[in-house]
């Protein structure tokens, strides 16, 4: 018995070697920036490929990626808000802007869904050019990120309510928050690339 | 473990703090965030409105796009150039060369591509 509380102290410990847990994740974080950017690549290589099916002009509506931009945006701002929260030791406003962030995200992946779904319903999925499977690639990837993003925020509410703002969870939410945040950056190059240069 | 958070904790929360998002203050979030709304609000207006020439949209949508990921890196990850963020910035900027590599490498091999196999078969603009 006392062997596995000492099992357990030492995982405690090696979790807070302060320091290298984020950078191992920073480092995550930059591979999935390659990732990203090879389907990049390939979405602006394809994005002339309509084989004779819609153009993004045709099927994009601005001002509801306006709406979705806003939202990863303001969760950007709430996320922000819980880890400064966190930081003042303050677990109920944690809880609240954590929630606030999870409600942004889930409107977010919401209306991806929506947006999809209106898509293929139109003929217009991935299956019809090589700009909409390129399309639906790029965009869904982001969208998979930021439901796992939502999931692991689930997982985070019950390791607080757990053990509240312990070192681990501290490190922890500022992993999520990385996470987070590389989302948004990510949703940059979305809009800008897909939509906005899509419909200019 | 499931009691308030006891003094020793709390300092090392700071500590995590130093190696990945130090400096994370409420002035620095509402910054991000307010120069965030204006660089998202630019591109979407110039390209709803068609207030500006297809020309110049194009660079323009790019070049708002980077200063806005440079707001984001500096004002919601907190990238600086301080020693406890140096291995995050090797880091970061390898993944940029690597980046670059990919995109531009990408591009410049597929136009040309394009160029010498389809030779009047240009995609439609």
């Amino acid at each position: 018995m006392t062997a596995i509380v000492k099992d357990r102290e030492f995982a405690h410990a090696d979790h807070s070697d302060a320091g290298k847990t984020p950078l191992g994740f920073w480092i995550y974080l930059m591979s999935d920036c390659v990732l990203f950017a090879s389907i990049f690549a390939g979405f602006v290589v394809l994005r002339d490929n309509l084989n004779g099916g819609p153009a993004g002009r045709e099927l994009f509506d601005l001002s509801f990626v306006a709406v979705e931009t806003a939202l990863l945006l303001v969760s950007s701002l709430t996320y922000g808000m819980a880890m400064i929260a966190a930081n003042a030791g303050n677990l109920r406003t944690v809880f609240v802007w954590l929630a606030l962030t999870f409600l942004c995200g889930f409107g977010f992946v919401s209306m991806e869904v929506h947006e999809f779904s209106k898509l293929i319903a139109e003929g217009a999925g991935p299956d019809r050019s090589g700009f909409l499977s390129a399309f639906f690639t790029l965009v869904g990837t982001h969208g998979l990120h930021v439901t796992s993003g939502l999931v692991w925020m689930g997982v985070m509410f019950v390791q607080l309510a757990l053990r509240s703002l312990t070192a681990v969870n501290r490190t922890r939410l500022l992993l999520l928050s990385l996470f987070w945040h590389f989302l948004d950056i990510v949703w940059i190059g979305v809009f800008s690339i897909v939509y906005l240069m899509g419909a200019a | 473990m499931t009691k308030p958070v006891d003094k020793h904790e709390f300092e090392d929360g700071h500590a995590f703090e130093d190696a990945g998002a130090g400096h994370a203050t409420v002035k620095s979030y509402l910054v991000g965030f307010v120069l965030s709304v204006i660089l998202t609000g630019v591109p979407f207006w110039l390209v709803m409105t068609h207030a500006a020439p297809a020309g110049i949209l194009i660079p323009a949508i790019i070049a708002v796009g980077v200063v806005q990921i440079g707001v984001h890196l500096k004002c919601f990850l907190h990238m600086d150039r301080s020693a406890s963020q140096q291995w995050n910035n090797a880091a970061f900027v390898f993944a940029a060369i690597i980046v670059g590599i990919l995109i531009v490498g990408s591009l410049w091999i597929m136009y040309h591509l394009n160029m010498n196999m389809m030779p009047g078969m240009m995609p439609v603009e």
